[in-house]
């Protein structure tokens, strides 16, 4: 499809003696919005401060374009970078700002090529009015940064990025001080950026709401290594290990044994599916979305449990049934009241086979599930308290 | 009871100003004494004002004050503002250490810096003839073999006690400032100098400019380490008035004693405007 841009080749990186990068191999296609979504301490910053030239990597290359970069300055990258804290100048006005990058660039004198002159004015002013145009603050260029809502110096730094047409685009958390409403009006219009300059975005964040959103690419990535890269759809739909069916979206994940291909054992019934190339009576992770699940009457389901808490979410009800001491997350939009006998099918389409990982046997029980708990909820509270 | 306390509060805190104001009061009143008495007014006159500025003497002081101060700010201005980016570049671990050593010349007594130096210096002096005695006999070109005290070492002195104070004025400056907008710089072009240039040093202007007039002020004010350092050859106006002082009392004291003051005071509202105009120029930015 597109032709490959950056390459990342065997990334080591440790700060003290912690390894937070451990082999890390990556490529990135040109024009792509590529993601890489994880917790906290995952190593997704330290990968984009290694693409934007912060940190040197202690083994491993970076290729740009199929030229090794490891040495190169950030200051001589094609590759700009909209930090988390946004990191306008403060002592500059919005004008400045923007332009700060073109007044910092020297191109071939057309007369004389061999000498390097600054740009001219009327370019500078020129180019830094068609990117205010592109945030839609014209008008602003006067005022100074903290006389800026969040959302607007959001877009400064992101304008102050793009001005200089660099080939990739780093964003570190971008929308994590921004309040829910104004994130998801931005992450539309970051969508809509992208598309318009027509240039790569590599977007570092823990919100796998966004990842979802925003992304043609997402690399969910855990302790320095990457555990599964797709498309939204194949993230969601096929996540490769537990991790990755926790971290995006919520996820019942029950022990189960492949009997034979298209037929799954668990709590010793068997539930046709739909996967398949597993070894015979292989002990595997079965995911199940709290979505799939259908409510029935007692005698016609395949499992049977009893409600322990219904919490009403407006567009559905989430409703935590114990199996036998495992309690899963249903939502669904019929109520049932809680200490009822119910009954639930399964069709096979939504039942998930995983093969056995590191990380089997730590998510996907929601014995600790809390009204409180909301996935929406700024990440540093989120990120802690999952429901192991 | 509360109307009570209140009026013994008052009390105390005019009695508090007034056995602070009062004795400058006096001696500003009797500068402008017609005779030459401190305690029997003779009318009004400016003769002290007069004499001050034909006395050549303190007029040298005024001179060698003013040029002491303002080479001890300007080089501790500049030595103070790269050793803060040097601490705030340093890792917790060593900062910490550091920062309590930078700030225990300030606590420290001043005589016992003044002495300290003075000590050092002649020790100094000392190994510097040992040297240019045996560098002589080599017969390349001569040193002067015996060096004493005076400008320059006073100046190396000043030097030492303002660095701390230009770190201690900059150091939060440069805390507040965010980390990334050195990587925000670098990654728009800016090598890592171009960066200090256009990005750092603006953000903490107010911070060295405030450093710099602290160090003024403590410099003009010094007495105790300049009476230590300068030797015989040089004299500072606070080290002249002590000298005066020791003889008949003169009126001219009094009248260089206000100017002193009346110029320290102006240079600390200075400080202050500047900073009250700052915070309110934030604060307008902020609503806005």
């Amino acid at each position: 499809m597109s032709k490959e841009l950056i390459r990342l080749r065997d990334l080591c990186m440790a700060y003290d003696d912690e390894l937070v990068l451990d082999h890390l191999n990556l490529y990135i296609n040109d024009k792509e919005f590529l993601t890489l979504l994880g917790p906290s301490g995952c190593g997704k910053t330290t990968t984009l401060r290694i693409i934007g030239g912060f940190s040197t990597p202690a083994s491993g290359d970076v290729l740009f374009d199929g030229v090794r970069i490891n040495d190169v300055p950030p200051y001589r990258r094609q590759i700009n970078t909209v930090f988390q804290k946004y990191a306008l100048f403060p002592h500059l006005n919005v004008f400045e700002n923007i332009a700060f990058g073109l007044r910092m660039q020297r191109t071939p004198d057309p007369k004389a090529p061999r000498r390097k002159v600054k740009l001219a004015e009327t370019e500078i002013r020129e180019r830094v009015m068609e990117m205010l145009e592109v945030i839609s603050l014209k008008g602003f260029e006067n005022r100074k940064p903290d006389a800026l809502s969040g959302g607007q110096q959001q877009r400064v730094a992101i304008a102050r990025a793009l001005v200089n047409r660099p080939k990739v685009l780093l964003l570190d958390e971008p929308l994590g001080a921004l309040d829910l409403k104004l994130r998801k009006d931005m992450q539309i219009e970051l969508k809509r950026i992208q598309q318009q300059v027509g240039i790569t975005f590599i977007y570092v964040t823990h919100d796998q709401e966004e990842a979802l959103t925003m992304s043609d690419t997402i690399v969910v990535m855990d302790k320095g290594t990457i555990q599964q890269i797709g498309t939204p759809e194949d993230i969601y739909n096929e996540p490769k290990n537990a991790f990755v069916a926790d971290f995006i979206g919520e996820s019942n994940i029950i022990d189960g044994i492949m009997v034979r291909d298209k037929l799954v054992q668990m709590y010793g019934r068997q539930f046709p599916c739909l996967d398949g190339g597993f070894g015979e009576n292989e002990p595997v992770d079965v995911v199940i979305r709290p979505e799939d699940i259908d409510i029935v009457p007692v005698e016609q389901g395949q499992l049977t449990g009893t409600v322990t808490g219904v919490t009403f979410k407006g567009m559905q009800y989430d409703i935590i049934v114990d199996f036998r001491g495992f309690k899963w997350l249903i939502q669904t939009t019929d109520h049932s009241p809680a200490g009822a006998r119910i009954g639930i099918k399964i069709d096979p389409d939504g039942i998930h086979v995983m093969r056995k990982s590191q990380y089997s046997g730590m998510f996907g029980d929601y014995s600790s599930f809390s009204d409180a708990y909301d996935e929406l909820d700024d990440a540093e509270a989120g990120e802690g308290e999952d429901e192991t | 009871m509360k109307r009570g306390a209140s009026v013994f509060n008052r009390a105390v805190m005019s009695l508090v100003f007034l056995f602070l104001y009062a004795p400058i009061f006096l001696l500003i009143i009797f500068s402008f004494n017609a005779g030459n008495s401190n305690m029997v007014w003779k009318g009004f006159s400016l003769q002290w004002y007069e004499q001050l500025f034909h006395n050549r003497l303190i007029m040298q002081s005024v001179y060698t004050t003013l040029l002491v101060s303002f080479l001890a700010t300007l080089i501790a201005t500049a030595a103070g503002t790269f050793a803060a980016i040097g601490f705030y570049a340093m890792r917790r671990r060593w900062r910490s250490p550091l920062m309590t050593v930078n700030n225990i010349p300030m606590m420290n007594a001043d005589i016992v810096t003044g002495v300290s130096l003075c000590l050092l210096f002649v020790a100094f002096f000392g190994l510097w003839g040992n040297f240019a005695g045996w560098f002589n006999s080599l017969g390349l070109f001569q040193l002067p073999t015996r060096l004493s005290m005076g400008f320059g070492t006073m100046l190396i002195a000043h030097v030492t006690f303002n660095i701390p104070y230009v770190i201690l004025s900059i150091g939060p400056k440069l805390r507040q400032m965010d980390k990334s907008l050195i990587d925000a710089a670098q990654d728009l072009g800016c090598t890592w100098m171009q960066a200090f240039w256009k990005v750092v040093l603006p953000e903490i202007k107010p911070g060295i400019i405030s450093g710099a007039l602290t160090a003024f002020t403590m410099s003009i004010d010094d007495f105790v380490i300049s009476y230590f350092t300068a030797g015989s050859s040089a004299s500072t106006l606070s080290v002249t008035i002590y000298g005066m002082t020791k003889r008949k009392v003169n009126p001219q004291i009094n009248a260089v004693s206000t100017l002193l003051f009346v110029s320290v005071l102006l240079l600390l509202a200075a400080v202050n405007i500047r900073e009250a105009r700052q915070e309110r120029l934030a604060a307008q930015r902020r609503q806005s």
